[in-house]
């Protein structure tokens, strides 16, 4: 069990609570930092967080997907980097992004290296948890 | 038209099977309603949640129950 504040054992006051309800997206792109974000939707969805979703499906306006996206009340949007696939996916969806976080904001630098560094997916896991927080 | 309310079965579920028959009864449109509870089934729209309308194949709310107002404009009264 990681030590991120979805852990139900999180000793962390501002614990935020993994109700299961929140719809989790990555761009889960072709560098580290693209995958580091695929990697923390999945271990949330493991811990009970939310729900790991498939942003594909958003970008091809399938009617499910995008329904989906604009009726579910929490959302974690997950972009690798700047240049914000997830983002141009939401607008051209003509979905409202909502718990949108940028990793390489979070200080961790983009490169090509797939060995994931488990203390950066941590910090990713408490960026996602907290920009749930706040949303009805 | 074709309209397909998708749940397994749940309260929520069967409150917006009964709004969507309200307003097709009410709009007077030659609709069909079908309700759908197999998981398999509901899993193809990829929806998130339930209970789900979906309208001639395309989806039009998930996760909530619709208002008869917001069924009556899908139905486009």
């Amino acid at each position: 069990m990681s030590d991120s504040c979805c852990n139900t054992t999180s000793k962390s006051a501002d614990c935020c609570s993994p109700d299961g309800n929140v719809m989790l997206l990555a761009c889960s792109g072709g560098s580290n930092v693209g995958q580091l974000a695929n990697q923390a939707c999945m271990e949330l969805t493991q811990e009970g967080f939310g729900k790991m979703y498939c942003l594909a499906g958003i970008g091809g306006e399938l009617s499910g997907f995008v329904a989906s996206a604009k009726d579910v009340p929490r959302m974690v949007v997950l972009d690798g980097c700047e240049v914000g696939c997830a983002k141009a996916i939401f607008n051209k969806a003509g979905v409202p992004l909502r718990g949108y976080v940028v990793l390489t904001d979070l200080g961790i630098g983009k490169n090509k290296n797939f060995n994931l560094d488990r203390a950066a997916l941590e910090k990713v896991k408490d960026a996602a948890c907290q920009a749930a927080q706040g949303q009805s | 038209m074709d309209i397909k309310v998708l749940g397994p079965g749940c309260p929520k579920c069967k409150q917006t099977e009964e709004i969507v028959r309200q307003a097709v009864a009410d709009s007077g449109v030659d609709a069909q309603v079908e309700k759908v509870t197999g998981v398999m089934d509901i899993a193809a729209f990829g929806v998130f949640g339930t209970p789900a309308v979906v309208i001639d194949g395309q989806v039009k709310s998930v996760g909530k129950v619709p208002s008869k107002k917001d069924v009556l404009a899908w139905l486009g009264k």
